[in-house]
């Protein structure tokens, strides 16, 4: 579907133009830098695991001590391997353990010693993005095996018990309802801890933390349930927070399928550092990009704290700015699940048609990328009655705009965490909507100049001249400014700034090279 | 019909009590899954109970729609809540009278605590977007509003008060697993009493959507806000609270 809101291809392409001049310096400021957890990815590829009697885990322990010797400029890899032939030890974790006992001393490598660091040091990290890649073809070979889902948008619901094994029976029993995504919510308060907590965990606030091993049960659990469905379930997670890097990688190695992304989310909804959230972000989508993983952005969020027709093409920019930043980390458009929602005040006139139109935007604009649709939660008052009926509009609109994955819009929303009978209302809504209405896409053509062509191509607009405003600045300041969802959030500022460094010259990371060759 | 101090619920005549409810049961359906749910209603008070929708939900589990007459009264004159103590101000004279009476400008200090990261409530009450049409306590001429945003430490906010030298502290709770609401919001009530002698601690208030309003005391709070609370209603408060019925100190 395509040319439905005869929208301009010239001020198409300039908007294109414009994120890639707005995103350009960021990108430019993620390849100087590096952070913590960049380090400590690198290292979890080379094979550093485990968690300390604490809780902390090793790469946590080891990126720490390198950094009290020698800083962070360098690059983790190389005085890792330096230390790891001087002091003769062959298991990276084994240093991790006599470096956290002080016992081991970092330095720069240099000469030979440099060479034979770096050289060991690609060797461990190839191998760990070769797991990557054998995960990849696995979740093809499985695609292959159990098939995709028989329609598009793929139903995408949620799980957030606090509790791994509580999780594991609920998504099983979501998937045989029909959802073809499982997103575990995370612990509330886990994008700010700056480690990945070990194990399986059944502690958690609204949400279960997100560990390898969590990934690793859950990802079990949907393979036998995808054998018995004979359709294969993805699994959700997010790569957001201080450890966005280690999460792409640890969602890499135990074949999660779509995770969490967003270049701003971080910055406006958690106070991260704009530096720190750039960096880790260019180096997660990069992993992504390897591991066959569909991110999903977060330009919903916007629209819960703005207003959704006066913002709506803050929605639009952002989209642009993550498909310029998801492509230049060496995403493809079926991976890129650009966000956006239903948010529009119902009491506003016309507010399906406004819905329409945003939504159609985005689908014309990105016409090869799945699109992630959001369903309302601001206006969802508790009147559950009503918000029945906002989600059937919801579910609407997703299958008359042709969204890729259709978040599952719960009446209960902003009541309780949803109830079994919840989902299952739920569900019944989606599969009414798209059963009766499945192909309405084909009939749905907007009429020439009405109304919801001339509301698209003015969103676009406004859109293009934000962007020119982001241009004379830079895209840092503008956020500063609070361009975006109303929040200021100065480079300078926030959360995680301290994990931050600047690439010293001879900065080695094994892994960037690696992934940005295959490119 | 204002004397009336006994009422029963209303479906289409008056007096006849009827109520709609919907439940799931962890049984599967058969007959003896909708005399569950019937035998349930009855306990509820509702008989006859008319079960008028069942239908299987996942493995093992049914849900059910019954209506039905209830045969519990509602006495109104036994009904007990917090009404609104103050008078509701605009805000247009909000800051006439912080502006005349005060004459400096309110100082609001607002934050989520522990590890809730929901902001929709704090920033419904504290952004200029305000919610439902109604402008925030940012929008007030009059008041100084920072904002701390969302997974703000108790310290921290302690902090900030005193830094911003806070006449009120707004503290927002959505997350409520594990009673997480009351243990963050005793937390900081805690925090603030030892940190602050009396007469200098700021106004306390919570707001969240699954706080009792009657709790206020037991918590060490001012003053609770409940679910539909509009920043104008906030503002009034912090006007009556402490402005026109300046608070005596303790």
């Amino acid at each position: 579907m395509s040319g439905k809101l005869d929208l301009d291809p010239v001020l198409v392409a300039r908007a294109r133009e414009l994120a890639r001049r707005a995103g350009a310096p960021v990108v430019e400021l993620a390849r100087s830098h590096t952070t913590v957890s960049v380090e400590r990815a690198v290292l979890r590829l080379a094979g550093v695991s485990g968690a300390d009697p604490d809780g902390i885990p090793w790469v946590n322990r080891l990126v720490d001590a390198v950094v009290a010797d020698v800083g962070l400029g360098h690059g983790v890899a190389a005085p890792v391997f330096d230390a790891m032939a001087r002091e003769g030890v062959a298991d990276v974790t084994l240093l991790a353990q006599k470096a956290a006992a002080g016992s081991v001393r970092f330095e720069v490598p240099v000469g030979k010693a440099g060479t034979a660091a770096r050289r060991a040091a690609r060797r461990a990290v190839a191998a760990g993005v070769r797991l990557v890649d054998r995960r990849r073809a696995e979740r093809e070979r499985l695609v292959r095996r159990y098939g995709d889902p028989p329609s598009r948008p793929w139903i995408y619901l949620i799980v957030a018990t606090g509790d791994i094994y509580e999780d594991i029976p609920q998504a099983q029993a979501a998937a045989r309802a029909g959802a073809d995504v499982i997103a575990v919510i995370r612990s509330t308060g886990q994008s700010l801890l700056d480690y990945v907590p070990e194990g399986a965990t059944r502690e958690g606030f609204a949400g279960t933390y997100a560990t390898q091993e969590n990934f690793r049960l859950m990802r079990a659990a949907l393979d036998q349930t995808s054998r018995e469905l004979g359709r294969y379930v993805r699994l959700t997670n997010y790569a957001s927070g201080l450890c966005m890097p280690e999460m792409a990688t640890l969602a890499g190695l135990e074949r999660l399928d779509m995770m969490l992304n967003d270049s701003m989310y971080g910055i406006l909804f958690r106070d991260i550092n704009p530096v720190r959230t750039f960096v880790d972000q260019r180096f997660s989508r990069q992993v992504h990009a390897r591991a066959g993983i569909i991110i999903n952005t977060g330009e919903d969020n916007y629209l819960t704290t703005a207003d959704a027709v006066d913002e709506a093409h803050t929605v639009t920019v952002s989209q642009l700015l993550n498909e310029f930043f998801a492509h230049e980390a060496g995403l493809a458009d079926w991976q890129l699940g650009l966000g956006h929602a239903f948010e529009i005040n119902p009491e506003v006139p016309e507010s399906f048609r406004l819905e329409l139109a945003h939504a159609l935007l985005a689908r014309e604009l990105f016409p090869d990328a799945p699109l992630k649709w959001m369903p309302p939660t601001k206006h969802m008052t508790g009147d559950v009655f009503r918000g029945n009926l906002l989600d059937g509009f919801f579910n609407l609109v997703g299958t008359m705009t042709g969204q890729g994955i259709l978040l599952v819009g719960m009446m209960t929303e902003a009541v309780v965490t949803p109830w079994l009978s919840d989902r299952d209302i739920a569900l019944q809504n989606v599969r009414y909507v798209l059963g009766a209405a499945g192909g309405l896409h084909e009939d749905f053509v907007p009429a020439p100049g009405g109304f919801i062509q001339q509301r698209a191509n003015r969103v676009l607009g406004e859109a293009v001249d934000l962007l020119e405003r982001i241009g004379e600045q830079s895209l840092l300041t503008a956020i500063a400014e609070g361009t975006f969802g109303i929040m200021k959030r100065p480079a300078d500022r926030g959360k995680g700034l301290a994990g931050v460094a600047r690439h010293e010259s001879g900065y080695y990371n094994p892994a960037t090279d690696i992934l940005e060759r295959a490119s | 019909m204002s004397d009336t101090t006994i009422v029963r619920p209303y479906g289409d005549t008056t007096g006849d009590g009827m109520v709609q409810v919907s439940f799931t049961l962890p049984v599967p359906h058969d007959k003896r899954a909708e005399g569950a749910a019937v035998q349930l209603a009855a306990k509820m008070g509702i008989d006859p109970a008319m079960l008028v929708h069942a239908k299987p939900v996942g493995d093992g589990f049914t849900f059910f729609v019954v209506y039905g007459r209830v045969n519990h009264l509602v006495d109104l004159s036994a009904v007990r809540v917090v009404e609104r103590d103050y008078p509701l101000l605009s805000a247009k004279e909000v800051n006439a009278v912080v502006k005349r009476r005060l004459r400096r400008k309110l100082s609001v200090v607002g934050a989520c605590i522990g590890t809730d990261a929901h902001t929709v409530g704090i920033d419904a009450i504290l952004n200029v977007k305000g919610i439902a049409g109604e402008k925030g306590l940012e929008y007030y001429r009059e008041l100084t509003v920072t904002n701390l945003g969302a997974q703000v430490s108790v310290p921290e906010l302690v902090e900030a008060a005193r830094a911003q030298r806070a006449d009120a502290v707004l503290v927002s709770q959505v997350v409520t697993q594990r009673d997480a609401h009351l243990h963050n919001t005793r937390e900081m009530t805690a925090a603030f009493r030892e940190a602050m002698p009396a007469q200098k601690r700021p106004l306390l208030i919570v707001g969240g959507p699954r706080f009792d309003e009657h709790m206020a005391g037991e918590l060490g709070v001012d003053r609770i806000f409940g679910r539909g609370t509009t920043p104008g209603e906030v503002a009034s408060y912090l006007v009556h609270a402490l402005v026109t019925n300046r608070r005596v100190p303790a």
